[in-house]
């Protein structure tokens, strides 16, 4: 299978392309993302290309624009929105979960809603405390979304495609910290991976590191540390929180008996509380220690980039939660 | 038969007959609500629509029924009534039951029948309006000329969801038409004390949305109202904002038990003249349109009926417990237990 290496955004942007050109259904919707070329330049050239009635830049009215999404949805369109920030999402909730969420079952199944709210999620570089929320595990937390965190730009290509073809509302988050990271990306227009299925990222025997999204790439950091003291990590890159594939986490920690879960956002009541709850429940006898983790500070972003910086978990965060396992 | 008039009729002999039942099938219907929840059998928030009935009967009769779309808040029973849906699954939803046309998922306030264009049945209030602007975008996407009905109550308009909706309906030239039915109440608060301007119909006008205030109770009104806007939307491709004034006989929703906390009884029997079943019947005896013999079977026609709907309703089981999990997600289960 041939393949391209390009950044995490352009493999966005070529998902997009492709699936726009493949279904007429499909079409984008948001804040400057047509004339503006996107704030974070995602979605930069579609609007030449493919002109106002399949990129169409909105007012900055997030629960409007995400709301008419949804109707245009519940009609079989497969709009795709994107949040200028996922922090922008909040205004939009109310249509997120209230609605989108619960249409399929309130309908008996009658309706169904294939959206795809898209965007960037966590910190970026000194957007300080409105603009660098970790919201998937709020997502993640609702029945009827489906919420993925893709970390490497094959990932990201695949699972938009899917999130797009799907007829479920998906979350699909972009850490703005990996917009320009590089990788080998398949070019079959119709390359897909399924939602549900977290990868071994790093295969080790020591210890699981389980991460999503960006803090897959400190894992990936922290295990290469790690090997140089004589620990041999294993990373799981969750990469689809909901649904959430525990069978690949529970045989990582079956194998390595010690596991300790790393996300961005808030430590307190955060996704990776989950995630270490499951392990907890179902793994106990497998374990060698207590289920680690690594979570965001339980504070607001703050500006400084000093601050910022201790908020965001890194590696030397990760060192000292694998050490403190014993 | 009785001699007809010498002027000429709003409406055909035929038409006339089909309100009066409409109006009259709405009022035996909702009745019916109110007494299963009393009964214990539909729990709850329940919303009737009684006192309103001509808004919907005359806004209905003037669409596509089954091609143009339809959606309301939570006070829905009257809209898959009219567009023919099932009365038994509609009743069957309103108590929950495994047979109801959302399969006991959603209750009386989340009606819907995709196969009919309705849309529902919401009960977040104004949520739903940038749905119906959706709607309204989809058939424009698709070069389709139909048109999309979103009603809302006075307490909707308030929404700031609404106004952003309002605002992208006429920057993308929506064909949608908002209709904004003032009974006056949200829930129980007056709209003196909820609408800093109570002229509702001018929320259009900042949006550059052709806008007008109507009668909601005189169904021939309506109706002819209905009509030449529907045909003008449908034409023009815009969209359109119609403040329709009518009344709510009723309380909020079912468990509202004490109504002098927000309007006093002679209010309700004032408005009570302008019974929109009432007026029809005035209009028909007028032009002898019916003999009262016609009418009189027309009604006991329609208490059988709501009868019946309300017997084969309460016949159907309550959902299986396993169902619980169905249709989360089109593909897939959720996580089982507790």
């Amino acid at each position: 299978m041939s393949a391209t290496t390009m950044t995490y955004r352009d493999a966005v942007r070529q998902s997009l392309i492709d699936e726009i050109e493949r279904d007429g259904d499909v079409f984008l919707m948001g804040e400057d993302i047509g004339r503006y070329q996107g704030t974070f330049r995602v979605t930069q050239g579609l609007f030449d290309r493919f002109k106002e009635t399949r990129v169409l830049d909105t007012p900055i009215s997030e629960p409007g624009i995400v709301g008419i999404a949804i109707g245009a949805a519940m009609t079989g369109l497969r709009p795709v929105v994107e949040m200028m920030t996922m922090s922008f999402s909040i205004l939009a909730l109310d249509q997120i979960i209230n609605h989108a969420a619960k249409i399929h079952y309130m309908t008996g199944g009658q309706i169904s809603v294939p959206l795809v709210v898209r965007g960037p999620g966590g910190a970026a570089n000194q957007l300080s405390a409105q603009h660098s929320h970790s919201l998937e595990g709020w997502y993640a937390h609702c029945p009827g979304l489906k919420v993925v965190a893709p970390s490497t730009p094959a990932d990201a290509r695949g699972m938009l495609k899917t999130a797009i073809r799907d007829d479920n509302p998906v979350i699909f988050t972009e850490n703005p910290g990996l917009y320009a990271i590089k990788g080998e990306v398949p070019d079959d227009p119709d390359f897909t991976l399924p939602f549900g299925k977290a990868a071994i990222a790093r295969e080790g025997s020591d210890v699981s590191l389980i991460a999503y999204s960006r803090m897959t790439h400190v894992c990936l950091h922290a295990a290469e540390l790690l090997e140089k003291d004589g620990v041999s990590a294993e990373v799981v890159d969750v990469r689809s929180l909901l649904p959430l594939d525990t069978e690949t986490i529970f045989a990582s920690v079956r194998k390595t008996n010690r596991a300790v879960v790393v996300y961005e956002d808030w430590k307190s009541g955060g996704f990776g509380a989950e995630i270490a709850s499951r392990i907890g429940e179902d793994c106990f006898d497998d374990l060698d220690a207590p289920v680690g983790r690594v979570g965001g500070l339980n504070v607001p972003m703050p500006y400084s980039r000093v601050l910022e910086l201790e908020c965001i978990p890194n590696e030397q965060n990760v060192l000292d939660a694998v050490r403190r396992l014993g | 038969m009785a001699k007809q008039a010498n002027v000429k009729l709003a409406a055909s002999p035929a038409q006339l007959e089909q309100f009066y039942r409409e109006m009259l099938q709405i009022r035996r219907f909702e009745e019916k609500c109110n007494q299963v929840y009393r009964a214990g059998k539909a729990g709850g928030y329940l919303h009737v629509y009684i006192g309103m009935e001509a808004t919907a009967v005359g806004w209905l009769d003037a669409i596509r029924k089954g091609y143009d779309y339809i959606i309301a808040a939570y006070r829905d029973h009257a809209f898959p009534l009219l567009l023919g849906s099932d009365p038994v699954a509609t009743m069957a939803e309103i108590m929950g039951r495994k047979g109801g046309m959302s399969a006991g998922k959603g209750g009386s306030m989340h009606l819907y029948d995709y196969e009919r264009g309705f849309f529902g049945g919401w009960g977040i209030v104004g949520g739903h309006t940038p749905l119906g602007a959706g709607l309204a975008f989809a058939a424009k996407y698709r070069g389709e000329d139909r048109i999309t009905l979103c009603f809302l109550g006075d307490g909707a308009a308030n929404a700031g969801v609404f106004f952003e909706t309002l605002n992208m309906a006429g920057l993308w030239d929506l064909p949608v038409i908002f209709i904004i039915e003032n009974n006056e109440f949200a829930m129980g608060t007056r709209i003196e004390y909820h609408a800093a301007d109570t002229e509702l119909w001018k929320r259009g006008l900042p949006f550059g949305i052709e806008s007008e205030r109507l009668d909601g109770m005189d169904v021939l009104k309506v109706r002819e109202d209905a009509k030449r806007i529907v045909d003008w939307v449908r034409k023009n491709q815009r969209p359109y904002v119609v403040e329709v004034m009518n009344y709510r006989f009723a309380g909020h929703g079912a468990a509202d038990n004490d109504q002098s906390l927000y309007r006093t009884q002679e209010e309700v029997e004032k408005a009570k003249q302008r019974d929109p079943i009432a007026l029809l019947e005035a209009y028909i005896r007028a032009n002898n349109v019916m003999t009262e013999e016609k009418m009189e079977a027309i009604q006991a026609e329609c208490e059988d009926w709501a009868e019946r709907v309300t017997e084969e309703a309460d016949a159907s089981p309550h959902p299986d417990p396993a169902e619980v999990y169905d249709h989360v997600y089109t593909d897939l289960m959720p996580e089982e237990g507790h």
